[in-house]
């Protein structure tokens, strides 16, 4: 496989990668926007959609053992969109509403507490050990020019562009949107105008954890394990996406998602040349701290966006 | 005379000097008593005073200073690593030109290790204080938070191509800690008692941590500490009033740091052996949760927080187990799950119903208790003469 062959398949990787963390980083961007809260619970949400399309799939195929692959597939999808979407509402009601006026501390720990509760939740329920996802469509690579893919990594581009598209289609076509971008702008005067914050509010957390409960469907798919912690470095990476792209901004949250897959992915494949052997690819996960540092202290405003780091 | 009224009757001072007595004569009987119960109990109580140090520290920098830090542990990891690759045979086995350098082996003397682990685990803290002083909040937190996790990645990664820390098998075969020809690794004899290793650990981390006290209660009413309240409270009047934060900020880091570097050359001598799993997010969450379920900012609260959530799990974990195989005929919950469960609700809890903690400072400029409040308008005998 020549250089050229092995960087577009870094690239293709990057941008499966890439659209995973973009799907996740619009649950991020979309709340801070409203809220100004980082939604540290959010990576787990992500776990339980996952875990809980697992549970789904498993139950089912047990029923119906000759059921097709993409079908269980969607079935997993459709069990954890409600379960995630009724988890992230119950979360925003319980732990963040009561201190939408608090100082910054204070909702930052409570959500790092509810990230806490998530994880043992579902140690609980699901155990400790590793579970494997299985694999519902054909594993079979297919080659596209000299990159080699599958179709669930096909899946995962498509659909994350898809879904894309149609956030964005929501945000800026339909009223739910126009009242999430005047909430965003100015709670109180969106208020005067006829919009309720509170189900604002509550209808972001809840398109943020769909997104992500799709995100954790693929991300199982694509890596083929799910555990009780895999919501962590996952969620991280997403936040560090939505900060390159513009914290706040649902084009920057896709831009930094797909920039920070390409630049985790480029950088795994090609470190070890690059360093000597010094570093290997183990060390893919310190490149988005990397960029997360760079960014907030060269760039606090990300690439697309017009807000400044400068928090109190 | 009643005994309410002879306690009145004494100054403050002498109040403090009893309690402090009092307290000191509790610390010295406490692991005797609880050797009887079961030597794994004196460990907890070693622990909780290796957290009671931690607490502290990271009390400095987010309690004093007002800075998030989610990535504290790394100090501690930083701290131990010193302690083990400096005493232990992990070096000369890996480099040969030291293990020729260093015919019996690497063992740094005591002595030698705290003011070493203090100022390496500082000058962490400078490194990483000082990119990200002009961010606040939850952006800081998060940046914290990765530099946390980029430590424990390389501890987990130097183990090629060459073997710094040999990675997630860590460091074994550190020395316990020695003071003079005293080691601290099999039992003594003292005053007629027999003392053993866990129960000399205790009382060393005991001293250290009574020591750390002192230090933060200096700190808390020196110049420095009141720069520190005031860039919590108010970054921009406090660079206004003349205080350099830039600077002050950095002390903050590497205070903190310092405390937590010393806490991990303890704790690598205690245990033996040192690995990068102890060093994970949890554990910094688990800090920075005795922080702030004590009482975030005030050093009572703080010591409170860390010994209460040291303490109470193993006592949970001691009894649960029991309760649930009578209750359930199983285990349901883990006790280490039952452990981070009780974690999360704590963080929680306090979040939504006791923001300050549990035991907060007393709030500036309220009514002393025991004076009256007569609201206002009230017109006392002695405004008018």
């Amino acid at each position: 496989m020549g250089s050229f062959d092995t960087f577009l398949q870094q690239l293709f990787n990057g941008l499966v990668l890439g659209s995973l963390y973009a799907l996740i980083a619009l649950g991020y961007t979309m709340v801070y926007g409203i809220v100004n809260l980082i939604n540290f619970a959010h990576g787990d949400v992500l776990m339980v959609g996952a875990l809980t399309a697992l549970s789904a799939i498993a139950l089912v195929h047990s029923w119906f053992p000759g059921i097709p692959g993409w079908v269980l597939l969607v079935i997993g999808m459709l069990a954890a969109i409600p379960v995630c979407v009724l988890l992230s509402l119950a979360i925003e009601r319980i732990a963040y509403r009561p201190l939408r006026s608090a100082p910054r501390l204070a909702p930052l720990i409570t959500a790092i507490g509810v990230s806490i509760l998530l994880q043992t939740l579902a140690m609980i329920i699901w155990g400790r050990n590793q579970l494997t996802f299985p694999s519902l469509l054909s594993p079979d690579p297919i080659a596209i020019g000299p990159a080699t893919v599958t179709s669930t990594k096909l899946l995962v581009i498509a659909l994350s562009a898809l879904i894309m598209i149609g956030l964005l289609v929501l945000v800026q076509r339909t009223r739910l949107g126009r009242a999430m971008r005047a909430t965003a702008e100015n709670p109180r005067v969106a208020g005067l105008m006829g919009v309720d914050p509170n189900a604002v509010i509550a209808a972001t957390f809840a398109i943020g954890a769909a997104l992500a409960a799709v995100a954790g469907v693929m991300y199982a798919s694509v890596y083929s394990v799910a555990d009780f912690y895999m919501g962590f470095i996952p969620g991280l990476k997403a936040f560090t996406a939505a900060v390159l792209g513009g914290i706040g901004n649902i084009p920057g949250a896709m831009v930094g998602g797909i920039l920070l897959g390409l630049i985790e992915s480029l950088g795994a494949g090609y470190i070890d040349q690059l360093s000597g052997g010094v570093f290997g690819s183990n060390y893919q996960d310190v490149f988005a701290f990397i960029v997360l540092c760079a960014v907030l202290i060269l760039r606090p405003s990300g690439l697309l966006g017009e807000r400044v780091a400068d928090r109190a | 005379m009643k005994p309410a009224a002879t306690l009145a009757a004494l100054s403050p001072r002498t109040r403090a000097l009893a309690a402090t007595v009092l307290i000191g004569m509790v610390l010295l009987v406490l692991p005797l008593a609880a050797g009887a119960l079961g030597a794994a109990w004196v460990r907890t109580l070693a622990f909780a005073a290796l957290y009671v140090m931690l607490a502290l520290g990271l009390n400095i920098v987010v309690g004093f200073a007002g800075l998030l830090d989610l990535g504290y542990i790394a100090f501690y990891a930083v701290g131990a690593y010193t302690f083990a690759l400096l005493a232990s045979p992990q070096l000369t086995d890996n480099f040969p030109a030291l293990a020729r350098a260093f015919p019996d082996g690497l063992h740094l003397p005591i002595w030698a290790v705290i003011p070493l682990g203090a100022s390496i685990a500082a000058g962490f803290g400078v490194l990483l204080g000082a990119p990200v002083l002009k961010l606040r909040g939850d952006y800081l937190a998060i940046v914290t938070l990765g530099f946390g996790e980029i430590i424990r990645i390389f501890l987990n990664n130097l183990n090629a191509p060459i073997n710094l820390t040999n990675g997630p098998q860590g460091i074994t075969l550190i020395d316990p800690v020695r003071i003079g020809t005293l080691s601290f690794n099999h039992p003594v004899a003292f005053l007629g008692l027999e003392l053993s290793a866990l129960q000399l650990y205790y009382y060393l981390f005991a001293a250290l941590a009574v020591l750390s006290v002192l230090m933060c209660v200096r700190l808390q009413d020196s110049r420095l500490g009141r720069a520190w309240m005031a860039i919590r409270e108010d970054e921009i009047a406090a660079k206004a009033m003349g205080i350099n934060v830039r600077n002050v900020k950095l002390l903050a880091f590497a205070l903190g740091a310092s405390f937590g570097g010393v806490s991990g050359t303890m704790f690598a001598a205690f245990q033996g052996f040192v690995s990068p799993e102890s060093f994970s997010l949890m554990e910094s969450v688990i800090v920075l949760s005795m922080i702030v379920l004590g009482g975030l900012g005030h050093i009572p609260g703080v010591i409170f927080g860390a010994v209460l959530l040291s303490v109470f799990p193993e006592v949970l974990r001691h009894g649960v187990g029991p309760l649930q195989e009578q209750l359930f005929g199983r285990t349901l919950i883990d006790a280490e799950v039952l452990r981070m469960l009780l974690y999360g609700v704590a963080l929680v809890l306090v979040m939504l119903y006791r923001p300050k903690g549990l035991w907060p400072a007393p709030q500036h400029g309220a009514p002393a208790a025991g004076s009256v409040d007569t609201g206002p308008g009230a017109v006392t005998s002695r405004s008018f003469p």
